[in-house]
């Protein structure tokens, strides 16, 4: 007998939760054979990608540390895409906090100024939310696709901080690389632990956690927000207006976007230069799926991902493996995760078909 | 499938027979030991409330379902039915009640996919339209199914039947979305088919109209079959105790004087909008009040214009003056559904699923979906869920709706009940003017007569009532004054009591006649 799918007659709460473990499971998995296709040892290869790393008090710092803008970019897009609103130029938007933020703590210097820090967070996010204006006013004011608009304005953005720190940033002092002068003690977050990198960005992302809890279960607009993505004529109906959802949509995702800039380059980074984001802006569009566009999923599944980058570091250093088996790995999460995620308005029946009762039985 | 049995001794044997059909779902026994023999050429109503049985019955014969226990026979054989497409073969149709449609393709595409034929696209566009001629159902094989009313996806599904030359019929509730006179001209179509020695099982809950096309009526009531009558035999009525099992309520007493002095709470005048969308329709000079305290019934067939009169009522869209539409008195024409509520106004949209309800949110939720600006539901921008659960559970209690809780969603909910939930959360707002499409379409006596008790008592509290609907039974069982819509435009309103079903029929076949637009938008009430 074949298994077949059978269409649930509601969505399976369980599988709402248990899809994001199947496609972990089903990751390793993958894992496993694509190591020993490779040639090496798959559970030592298994074992330095997702366990090694967290077997010292450094490494945990590290996850926090990568999980950080990753999970502040993914609630972003979170409240937008519960309101089927597609943004998925974060990368640029966090590039473009970057350079905002990066650009006050530049012309502060080395002066000491005790109100750049928090200056540096709203220039993070205006930057962000800026760059995030632009799909959101081309797809209200003429219906443009805001998934291409806010991609593209990715590259725009590289290409922005490229020419900064190319020219006019440039740290005359640097020896001619690309990069800016590193920024003073008042333009740097606090450490939270002395000898790790992990700094006070972390508190961000959970104070964020908090606040889009609150936003998208708890607020009227987060409510409003669910309904337009779900049924946007039901929230014709109701009044609701699509147009505000947009914006909410894409003024977060560009707003938190920006403040995961700011963390970076005032953070673990401390300077501008072209590679301040390993596609952290990417990957959080993973991150936000794999957390089921919740905020503690969200949090648990930045975490996660924030292990796939120091994995691939390690694989690297151990074992020689080249370090594209980070996108490797994530690829692998969110296709996994799509695929199971058919289990949650179907389920798998062996043998002859029993159809639930649905409707006027 | 098929195995023949030794040796039937009966010359003819029916065309379908079911022995000791029983089906089970977890909890509930949905056919319990049903018999049914519909015969060669026979036009067979199968009668009963929602959950008597009756679409499990028939997915069974349609082989979507497996019976638990019985025998299905086919011309006299034993068969066993193990998909729609051995349905198919054996010669068994059907015409289901919510559509399997693509809204991206065309009709001819649809029809295509349906029929597993290898015909070119073009050849098959040329049957459609010959059936679609042929029988009167006005389709264009090259329009996209998204394009069409509800009325005309009936009418695809209903030539995608017949394209395929069966020998048995299924019809779901068929005429439910169709005007009087295009369920004449069902009906003709239906003798015509039987006259060929076609059979055709007839899902209804209108008596009338099975009293009037079918020659048997098997009533099932929870899950058993209780009688199978000669409906040309019976009263409505008699067909209703059958079917409900008690004596059905009676709808005549609610007749109350009208009070003069009470100035309209909705006013609409000289609405003119233009379609929004290619295959929508404009509305011309649209004029209509109701008065508190009344219900003023708007008949018409699908696709004049109730969709477009009905966002512009809601605030979906807006008009272009102000005062082309007054709610309570204040010009409204300009504001949106929010300020429209605000001012004591109600709407149960023409969509349950997708519009008057989100299918994946809970009850709970849905109720919140209209109902924030009532009760305190929310407060400060942030939602009171307790609030809400609390408002969805009174809705249910009250209006009598079966689901698992305030936690279902809504698409688990049967068609009846969930109408039942959306006009309870519209009336539980003590609405001053509820504007309500098609208020029970597709609901089941039972329910229907619930839905229609309840907005006589809305109206009795004093409330403007504008029902759309396409059941002239409907509106002559509610309303106090009938008013009928045809290519974007409105006639004036009548009394009830002083305009008979043909009367309608002129008004909405003398509007259809472009010849005569002009005149009847002017004064159609002059047609009777």
């Amino acid at each position: 007998m074949w298994p077949r799918l059978e269409a649930r007659p509601e969505r399976s709460r369980v599988m709402v939760y248990l899809t994001p473990l199947v496609a972990a499971g089903l990751t390793m998995l993958a894992g496993l054979i694509l190591f020993a296709a490779l040639g090496q040892d798959p559970v030592r290869a298994l074992w330095a990608f997702f366990v090694a790393p967290l077997t010292t008090a450094f490494g945990w710092a590290e996850l926090v540390v990568k999980a950080t803008p990753l999970v502040l970019c993914a609630l972003g897009l979170a409240v937008g895409f519960r309101g089927n609103v597609w943004n998925i130029g974060a990368e640029g938007q966090l590039i473009l906090g970057a350079i905002f933020a990066g650009g006050l703590a530049l012309w502060a210097g080395e002066a000491s100024v005790p109100w750049l820090l928090p200056a540096m967070v709203v220039a993070g996010i205006l930057g962000g939310m800026a760059w995030a204006a632009i799909p959101a006013l081309l797809r209200t004011r003429f219906n443009a696709n805001e998934i291409l608009v806010s991609l593209m304005l990715t590259y725009v953005a590289e290409l922005l901080l490229g020419y900064l720190v190319h020219g006019p940033w440039r740290d005359p002092g640097g020896f001619n690389f690309p990069e800016s002068a590193l920024f003073g003690p008042s333009a740097l977050l606090p450490a939270l632990v002395e000898g790790t990198r992990l700094h006070a960005g972390a508190l961000f992302a959970l104070a964020a956690v908090a606040a889009v809890w609150v936003l998208l279960m708890r607020a009227f607009i987060g409510f409003q927000v669910t309904v337009i993505g779900l049924a946007p004529r039901a929230g014709g109906y109701a009044g609701f207006s699509q147009t505000r959802v947009i914006w909410l949509g894409l003024m977060c995702g560009g707003g938190l976007a920006g403040l995961a800039g700011m963390v970076e380059v005032a953070g673990p980074i401390g300077q501008l230069h072209p590679q301040i984001s390993p596609g952290y802006g990417f990957t959080a569009i993973i991150v936000a799926f794999l957390g089921r566009l919740h905020p503690v999923g969200i949090l648990l599944a930045g975490l996660f991902m924030a292990l796939t980058y120091l994995g691939g570091d390690t694989l690297q250093i151990e074992l020689g493996l080249p370090r594209a088996v980070t996108g490797v790995f994530q690829g692998l999460t969110l296709f996994f995760l799509l695929a199971s995620d058919v289990l949650i308005h179907h389920r798998i029946r062996f043998g002859r078909r029993v159809n639930p009762a649905r409707g006027g039985a | 499938m098929a195995t023949p049995v030794p040796s039937p001794p009966d010359p003819a044997p029916p065309r379908l027979e079911l022995r000791g059909i029983c089906k089970r779902f977890p909890g509930v026994v949905v056919n319990d030991g049903v018999d049914l023999a519909v015969r060669a050429g026979e036009i067979h109503a199968l009668l009963g409330e929602n959950g008597a049985g009756k679409s499990t019955l028939m997915k069974i014969v349609h082989g979507v379902l497996a019976a638990d226990a019985g025998t299905i026979l086919w011309e006299g054989r034993p068969v066993r039915i193990g998909s729609p497409g051995e349905a198919r073969r054996l010669g068994i149709g059907m015409v289901f009640q919510h559509f399997a449609l693509f809204e991206s393709l065309t009709v001819a595409e649809n029809v295509a996919l349906g029929l597993e034929t290898r015909e070119t696209v073009e050849a098959l566009s040329t049957r459609v339209r010959a059936v679609s001629d042929g029988y009167g159902l006005a389709i264009q094989p090259d329009r996209h199914v998204h394009e069409l009313s509800v009325g005309e996806r009936q009418r695809v599904e209903i030539i995608r039947c017949l394209l395929g030359a069966p020998k048995l019929i299924i019809l779901d509730e068929p005429t439910s979305v169709l005007a009087p006179n295009e369920a004449l001209a069902l009906f003709d179509v239906l003798r015509r088919l039987r006259d060929e020695g076609c059979s055709i099982l007839y899902i209804s809950h209108k008596l009338d109209e099975i009293r009037r096309v079918c020659d048997r009526a098997s009533v099932l009531r929870g899950g058993r079959l209780v009688a199978t009558v000669d409906p040309r035999q019976e009263s409505a009525r008699s067909l209703a105790r059958l079917m409900i099992g008690v004596e059905p309520p009676d709808l005549t007493e609610r007749r109350r004087t009208e009070e003069d002095g009470v100035g309209p709470l909705l006013e609409v005048a000289g609405l003119d909008l233009d379609r929004d969308d290619p295959r929508g329709t404009d509305l011309r000079d649209v004029s209509l009040a109701v008065r508190g305290g009344e219900i003023l019934g708007l008949a018409g067939v699908a696709g004049n214009g109730q969709n477009a009169l009905m966002r512009a009522l809601s605030g979906e869209r807006r008009v272009s003056r102000p005062d082309t539409i007054r709610i309570g008195g204040t010009a409204a024409g300009l504001l949106g559904p929010r300020a429209r509520r605000d001012l004591g106004l109600a709407v149960v949209p023409e969509e349950r699923l997708g519009q008057g309800a989100v299918p994946d949110l809970t009850l709970a939720d849905n109720a919140l979906l209209s109902a924030y600006r009532h009760g305190g539901l929310v407060r400060r921008g942030l939602v009171r869920h307790g609030r809400a659960r609390h408002f969805a559970g009174r809705v249910m209690e009250t209006f009598n709706v079966i689901a698992r809780g305030h936690g279902a969603e809504a698409r688990s909910l049967s068609g009846g009940n969930l109408q039942k939930f959306i006009i309870g959360r519209e009336i539980l707002q003590q609405p001053r003017v509820l504007v309500a499409a098609h208020p029970t379409w597709g609901v089941d006596a039972g329910s229907a007569a619930a839905i229609h008790q309840a907005l006589v008592d809305l109206r009795d509290q004093g409330a403007a009532i504008l029902v759309i609907s396409q059941d002239l039974d409907e509106l002559y069982t509610l309303s106090d004054r009938i008013a009928v819509i045809a290519s974007g435009r409105v006639s004036e309103s009548r009394p009830t009591h002083t305009v008979t079903a043909e009367d309608i029929g002129v008004l909405m076949g003398g509007l259809f006649d472009d010849g005569k637009v002009a005149q009847a938008g002017g004064g159609p009430a002059h047609v009777a």
